[in-house]
């Protein structure tokens, strides 16, 4: 439960974070770090526009899109506290509700009948499905550590030991940083700032969503971002007393913000086809960690 | 001789054109332009006696000067056409046969070009463009515009895709057509005649009004003072600095690299802040007059310009030094969009878009006016063809402007020209302007009757070379990359419109 509140907290800033530090790094000033919710909250208070080339489902997946990613976060563990949700094989749960909502906004985007839509939803379809391998070989290696197959159990019980152990630490959160500019569509994978159609990932896809329901997606957007910086902070928690993990949540997760920020300020996005090769280079990391894993188990003889 | 070679910005009499008949006035043309150092700068026809006359004007490039020649067709005759054998006619003939309706019976494609209002055929409408069509079902069309994303002007992309990869693309415009030519003819007086000019295309201000008031004054027999002459070039040059600044910025905005975006951004702003210091307007508007100036270049705004650019340069060297070693962003740029040099000799591209596939096409350096016969212009060459090209080309090309604008200032604010009067241009006469604007080669071309009134002005925007340019380019790359290919050659919707 905590952990539950914890992430909501975050995630009403997360992003501000992020536009206020390129706002930085690029000479501004730049909105405050709420800006971004009370665009949000402007939107909630709008009507949707509906096109008459789409069907229910179109009206559906934002909804289900958000409920897929609380659902998510829900069984997301503070350190030793379990999430509201805990149960043996739970980050299989957890990929797989996020596929569902993944899904659904897919499917909407090809609702609209448009050539741009239809042309992000297959990006961003071929962009996760090639992440999947990496965040599952990531868990898996983590699970053979440490001999648990959920979340809470998993992180409770990951101590740092070893020389190798910290690489592994290490490599992982690259990987998980990595997964969440894929999954959120971020630089270098996708530019969200960018008015291009043709060049767009994730924006593209929701062309067509206005009002309600635009502002539950741009939720979503949030509460993933502090969904993933929740995974990575989750690393470093081991099995702390709670008056050390909430700042050690808070700072992680700021921290993460500002390295999002400052990766997005200083770097080109990349080619689209070159996307694909970065994508599966992330699950040879994550075999890098499972060898690793295999080292620490002392495997090799 | 079958054809008379004019310098840049002279006025000859219009009976002084050869005239041709059809069949030797191809051969001319057409066998001129496959020698190097040739190129095809305008081509038109307007109504003259019940007929259509036809000029076409040849540049070469070696000898300053230019080739004109005419001939007279009649709209009910089928013609052969100049694009069987060159295709760098091709859009020419195109506009001739929307403007007047003339046939030709070997042209591979009579497209419509802008559909302007006093078209020969009003039966098709813009909403009819013959795009060209596949029937597969691999294949997919992505139709973008005419409403852009952004905040630019509107144009429609038609691509057809094989998934991300670019097979072909047809840009089709016409959406600014504002009449612009029929209005030089329409509109009697002077300042309104350099309004218009003004308004060509809001981008290349200096370039089209001094092409324009070049043109007024040689019809005038008017000689402009060096006043008129430096501040003409120094607007020239100015603009060239603003507009390439702010392109570098616009591209590094397309490869989402947000420093290059936001210093180049800064950095053209206090340049062409400057302009409004100088004339009130930060386009350039108002500054450049036939005859006059209303703003003389005066020593103190010399001094101020030159401290603008000790400032304006310590940045752009040290942005630049980081864009050109940014592994990212060259990765963006290079082999992307490529032009090599047999197509951009095919489709006779002009300016930036020549200099980039190694063809020196530079009217600074070719057909010299007002002080560049003394700044002896080297046109800066690249090889590669693609983004990174136009990219480096923009970059050199404005450190060499800022060298220029100092020089000039150097040799301090020329001494205020006498008040000689404009006369009434003259009769019977045909004069050429060629001007090289940021964006490349400008022609304005005007023909005179008996009284001296306008009875034909022709506008060629550099745009409309190189659209098509943009359209080859983008083939076989990822339909990603056509943004960062677009905003590298920056094109006019409304130079090409009119």
């Amino acid at each position: 439960m905590i952990s539950f509140i914890l992430i909501i907290l975050v995630s009403l800033f997360f992003t501000g974070i992020i536009v206020r530090t390129k706002s930085i790094t690029s000479g501004r000033k730049g909105p405050g770090i709420f800006q971004p919710m009370k665009d949000i909250f402007r939107l909630f208070k709008k009507g949707s526009v509906y096109s008459k080339t789409t069907s229910f489902i179109f009206q559906i997946a934002p909804s289900i899109y958000i409920a897929s990613i609380i659902m998510a976060i829900m069984v997301i563990p503070l350190g030793q506290y379990k999430g509201i949700i805990s149960f043996d094989g739970d980050f299989v749960f957890f990929a797989y509700v996020l596929g569902t909502g993944k899904f659904f906004s897919i499917i909407s985007a090809m609702d609209t009948g448009s050539s741009f839509e239809g042309m992000g939803a297959s990006r961003e379809a071929l962009f996760s499905m090639f992440a999947e391998p990496a965040f599952f070989i990531l868990m898996g290696s983590f699970s053979l550590l440490t001999g648990h197959t959920s979340f809470q159990e998993i992180f409770a019980s990951l101590h740092f030991g070893s020389y190798i152990s910290y690489i592994l630490g290490a490599l992982a959160t690259f990987v998980l940083v990595m997964i969440t500019m894929v999954e959120n569509s971020r630089m270098p994978i996708d530019d969200p700032k960018t008015h291009l159609e043709l060049t767009m990932v994730h924006e593209v896809m929701i062309l067509d969503n206005s009002g309600f329901d635009l502002g539950m997606i741009l939720y979503a957007t949030n509460l993933k971002f502090a969904m993933y910086g929740a995974l990575i902070a989750n690393l470093f928690m081991g099995s702390f007393p709670l008056y050390l993990t909430i700042p050690i949540f808070f700072i992680i997760q700021v921290l993460f913000a500002i390295t999002v920020g400052i990766l997005e300020s200083f770097t080109a996005r990349f080619r689209m086809n070159h996307n694909a090769q970065y994508i599966l280079a992330l699950s040879s990391v994550s075999l890098l960690i499972f060898l690793g894993v295999l080292l620490v188990l002392k495997q090799f003889s | 001789m079958n054809y008379i070679s004019l310098k840049n910005n002279q006025t000859i009499a219009l009976s002084a054109i050869p005239e041709l008949d059809y069949v030797s006035f191809l051969e001319l043309n057409v066998s001129s332009v496959k020698n190097s150092g040739y190129h095809c700068v305008n081509y038109f026809g307007f109504p003259f006696a019940g007929k259509i006359k036809l000029i076409c004007c040849i540049a070469n490039d070696e000898l300053q000067t230019i080739n004109v020649s005419s001939s007279v067709a009649d709209a009910k005759h089928e013609l052969p056409s100049f694009t069987k054998n060159n295709l760098v006619f091709e859009k020419f003939e195109r506009e001739i046969h929307e403007n007047f309706g003339i046939a030709y019976k070997d042209h591979p494609w009579l497209k419509p070009v802008r559909f302007p209002f006093n078209r020969y055929n009003k039966e098709a409408g813009i909403a009819d463009y013959p795009f060209f069509n596949i029937e597969s079902e691999e294949l997919h069309e992505v139709g973008v515009g005419p409403i852009h994303a952004g905040i630019i002007e509107p144009g429609h992309f038609r691509f057809i895709c094989n998934g991300e990869q670019v097979l072909h693309l047809e840009i089709q415009l016409g959406y600014q057509h504002r009449g612009i030519e029929q209005l030089f003819l329409e509109k009697k007086k002077l300042l309104q005649r350099t309004t218009l000019a003004e308004n060509i295309s809001g981008d290349s201000v200096a370039g089209h009004t001094t092409a324009f008031v070049n043109l007024w004054e040689s019809l005038c027999s008017y000689h402009p003072g060096s006043d008129l002459q430096l501040s003409r070039t120094l607007a020239l040059e100015l603009e060239r600095v603003a507009v390439h600044t702010g392109d570098l910025s616009g591209m590094c905005t397309d490869v989402a690299y947000q420093l290059g975006s936001a210093v180049y951004g800064r950095l053209r702003t206090p340049v062409i802040n400057f302009f409004q210091k100088w004339c009130g307007n930060r386009l350039a508007k108002g500054l450049i007059r036939a005859g006059k100036t209303n703003f003389p270049f005066t020593s103190e705004l010399g001094l101020e310009l030159t401290m603008l650019f000790n400032e304006f340069e310590t940045d752009f060297n040290s942005m630049s030094e980081e864009l050109f070693e940014l592994s990212s962003a060259l990765a963006r740029f290079e082999k992307t969009g490529v032009i090599t040099n047999d197509q951009a000799s095919a489709v006779g591209t002009v300016g930036m878009s020549a200099r980039m596939s190694g063809i020196s096409r530079d009217i600074r350096f070719s057909h010299p006016h007002d002080f560049y016969t003394e700044l002896n212009h080297r046109p800066i060459i690249k090889n590669h063809g693609d983004v990174y090209s136009r990219a480096q080309i923009r970059k050199e090309e404005i450190r060499q402007s800022i060298a220029y604008i100092r020089r000039l200032i150097k040799n301090g604010p020329a001494e205020t020209g006498k008040a000689e009067q404009l006369s009434s241009p003259q009769p019977n006469s045909f004069t050429i302007a060629l001007v090289e604007g940021w964006r490349g080669e400008i022609c304005h071309c005007a023909v005179t009757d008996e009284k001296g009134e306008l009875i034909h002005y022709k506008i060629k925007d550099p745009s409309f070379h190189n659209w098509l340019a943009l359209a080859l380019a983008v083939r076989n790359n990822e339909i990603s990359d056509f943004p960062i290919c677009n905003k590298s050659f920056d094109l006019s919707y409304c130079g090409h419109d009119l």
